[in-house]
């Protein structure tokens, strides 16, 4: 006999939500990112990202050490973009000694910068493929990205995390010949993107999957701290190496490439695709003037301190790495180490957006977002 | 007894050679045998069909793929054989690998589930010609058989999402069925369209009419939109990019097989390269003449006297047929490693609102042409 309750409810179909729960271990969450999506059928009704798998007290860990030994932790930060983050890091703490640095490093440091800039984005435009489905293209992009390591190992015998840029100048100078080897990958690598244009930029079911998909407005961008390519292509000019400049950047002629919309909308995922695409050939640019103007000889080991020992107080700093916009706000108490170190990762708050432009959208495109948003969990568990 | 070897011999199995008076053991024997060798088919396609994707991929990739592994007996696999002994020391890793079996699956499904994919692909070839004259059993229905019987792989996908208890292989599962019940449907109706035109369903009618008058593909330009048709949808219907969706591995982890390993995950695996050589295999035989030499065919549209320069006859028809199949399957890999993957409703609207909707008008515009030119 059933009750009055289940009569009613008799032969109706009862649906609801499920829980999906993508990650920790998935193949397209770009390390160990755990997302926690709400799902009807394919259509996604929230996504709330879970972090912390990665996550190695790296703010703690720098109260212990110097501020020398900070630099390979900073490295292992965002692991795609070693080089960037310990120049700002060495940037940070110069500013709070006053340390003036000699032209030489600086060169040295925006080349170094530069290049890491498209190997990070390089990876980021490969991965972008793979989230996609198109195996092949992450292939091409990693073979170009040997060669940039190739020149990274030239330079410093490592070929991920580089211990590169001290505070105060660069570990070694140049070797013999750098700048040729430079030169010659920069004019091999630079056809190298039309053919990426080729494979995947245009590719017609590549536009479809990314067009119009997972717009991210620029008010929504600014609101959620999005920083980096994820803000330019939404369309906002905003790029700390032309609006603040740090370093020597004031000295190059690059353009700050937005988002166009040049297929859909304004700030959609192919958007955020061919920003980096582009900020690659505006890196190229970059490098080459900045080997035009290095100084041919100086002592890259001159102003490193015998001893880091800032004075009292406060700084905070920050440089556009390859996802955005890098902070480190360091307190000093006059001694050796670090008082306390805040890092203000690009990541982190390009990733918090994800519920913001990919509800309401396919498990597909939740992927695309992501590969899109290009995040490094590295950098955002620290 | 003696009807029902009858009917076994001739009628079921297609075989006059097989004397009328022999017994059901015998039949059995027979039957076996050919199931062998339909079996060592499908295994030796598989194995080729592998180690020519990751060659393929390979070169499409800037690398060099499997080198290290020489065949047993030929030292130096890197030297002199590229590696050629790698899909046999797979598919032994594969065999011997731990079955494994998720503690909330539904075990018998989960067991029984991989079967029946690979025993749809298993029947299907027993209809298809891999040669003139080269059947187990050349059906008055062949095309309707193959279509029919290749279409019950998909119960067997469905079960093993549905056996994993896995949200992942669910999905994939769902994805399947609604995209192989879609892509059936253009890739029905462009056959149609040929049995219009030859008023056959056999497939050596088919290619029978090919040879006297030309390949479907030249046929009429309705013909080639159909065969363009029907080489999409067949793509589809073996879940290949960019129509990879059921497994689509970025983000389904692997969609269906999720939980499966060892040697059910390697019956997968021979099934999917078994539905591409099926695939490959319609498509030659239907629109691009099957066994007939490509030679001859446009000699003899051009209104040469036959030859030997025909490179005709039952040995080059296998080598014709089998050049088109991996051709085709070439090109099913050209695909896979170019484009990226469509997303789920780009792939319904291209059944249903492009290929369907040309189907049918091709179908309408090849009865008119034959009307006029036929």
């Amino acid at each position: 006999m059933k009750t009055a309750e289940e009569l009613k409810n008799f032969g109706v179909i009862k649906t609801e939500e499920m829980v999906l729960n993508m990650g920790p271990q998935h193949p397209s969450t770009h390390g160990v990112l755990r997302l926690k999506i709400k799902t009807d059928g394919e259509i996604v009704s929230e996504i709330e990202p879970h972090i912390g798998y990665l996550h190695r007290c790296f703010e703690k860990h720098c109260e212990n050490v110097t501020y020398e030994q900070v630099i390979p932790y900073v490295d292992r930060c965002d692991y795609l973009a070693s080089m960037n983050n310990s120049h700002v890091w060495a940037m940070a703490v110069e500013k709070l000694m006053g340390i003036e640095i000699p032209e030489r490093v600086e060169y040295i440091r925006v080349i170094m910068a530069e290049l890491q800039r498209i190997a990070s984005h390089l990876m980021a435009v490969g991965a972008m493929g793979l989230d996609l489905g198109g195996i092949t293209p992450i292939t091409y992009t990693f073979r170009d990205r040997e060669r940039i390591l190739d020149l990274f190992e030239y330079v410093s015998g490592a070929r991920l995390l580089y211990n590169y840029i001290w505070i105060g100048g660069v570990a070694h100078d140049l070797p013999p010949n750098f700048v040729q080897h430079t030169r010659d990958f920069l004019d091999w690598f630079e056809p190298q993107i039309v053919e990426y244009d080729r494979l995947l930029t245009y590719n017609k079911i590549f536009i479809e999957r990314t067009a119009d998909v997972g717009v991210l407005p620029a008010d929504v961008a600014i609101n959620w701290g999005c920083t980096g390519p994820v803000l330019r292509a939404s369309g906002v000019e905003w790029d700390l190496r032309r609006a603040e400049p740090y370093s020597i950047y004031d000295r190059f002629d690059f353009d700050v490439v937005v988002g166009k919309g040049e297929v859909g909308t304004v700030g959609d995922c192919w958007d955020r695709y061919w920003v980096r695409v582009e900020e690659m050939r505006q890196c190229i640019r970059i490098v080459r003037q900045a080997l035009d103007q290095l100084p041919p000889d100086g002592d890259v080991h001159a102003a490193v301190p015998k001893k880091v020992r800032p004075p009292k107080g406060e700084i905070h700093f920050r440089a556009e790495n390859p996802k955005g916009d890098l902070g480190f706000y360091i307190v000093s108490d006059g001694s050796p180490k670090p008082y306390r170190v805040k890092m203000r990762s690009p990541a982190f708050c390009n990733l918090s957006v994800i519920n913001e432009i990919a509800r309401g959208w396919m498990i597909s495109d939740v992927i695309a977002v992501l590969g899109s948003l290009d995040i490094v969990l590295g950098e955002i568990d620290r | 007894m003696t009807s029902f070897t009858d009917f076994l011999t001739t009628g079921l199995l297609g075989l006059s050679w097989v004397p009328d008076s022999a017994w059901a053991g015998g039949v059995l024997a027979v039957a076996i045998l050919l199931g062998l060798a339909v079996f060592t088919l499908m295994a030796l396609n598989a194995m080729v069909a592998v180690y020519f994707e990751r060659k393929v991929s390979a070169f499409m990739q800037d690398r060099l793929g499997p080198m290290e592994v020489g065949l047993f007996g030929f030292r130096g696999g890197k030297r002199f054989w590229g590696g050629i002994g790698q899909t046999v020391a797979d598919a032994v890793k594969l065999v011997i690998k731990e079955d494994t079996i998720p503690a909330d699956s539904d075990p018998r499904l989960f067991r029984f589930a991989p079967f029946l994919i690979f025993g749809a692909a298993f029947c299907a070839f027993i209809g298809i010609p891999v040669g003139y004259g080269l059947v187990i059993s050349d059906f008055n229905i062949g095309i309707l058989y193959v279509t029919a019987i290749s279409s019950v792989g998909v119960i067997g996908i469905i079960l093993t999402g549905w056996a994993s208890n896995n949200k992942w292989s669910l999905y994939g599962a769902m994805r399947s069925a609604a995209q192989i019940i879609s892509y059936e449907l253009p890739l029905g109706l462009s056959l149609l369209l040929v049995v219009m035109v030859v008023g056959s369903l056999q497939f050596h009618d088919i290619v029978a009419w090919q040879e006297e008058h030309r390949w479907f593909l030249i046929h009429s330009p309705f013909t080639m939109v159909a065969f363009l048709i029907f080489f999409m949808s067949g793509v589809a219907e073996v879940n290949r990019t960019p129509f990879d969706l059921p497994e689509s591995e970025s983000e389904l982890v692997a969609g269906f097989m999720t939980e499966y390993s060892g040697f059910r995950w390697a019956i997968f695996f021979l099934s999917e390269y078994a539905n591409m050589a099926i695939i490959s295999l319609m498509t030659a035989i239907v629109f691009l003449g099957g066994w007939l030499s490509p030679v001859g065919s446009l000699l003899r549209l051009l209104g040469v006297p036959e030859g030997w320069y025909y490179l005709d006859g039952p040995i080059w028809g296998v080598f014709w047929i089998m050049g088109k199949v991996a051709f085709f399957i070439f090109v099913m890999m050209w695909f896979r490693w170019t484009w990226p993957r469509l997303r789920v409703d780009q792939l319904m609207y291209t059944a249903w609102k492009v290929f369907i909707p040309f189907s049918l008008a091709n179908i309408f515009f090849v009865g008119v042409w034959e009307l006029v030119f036929g």
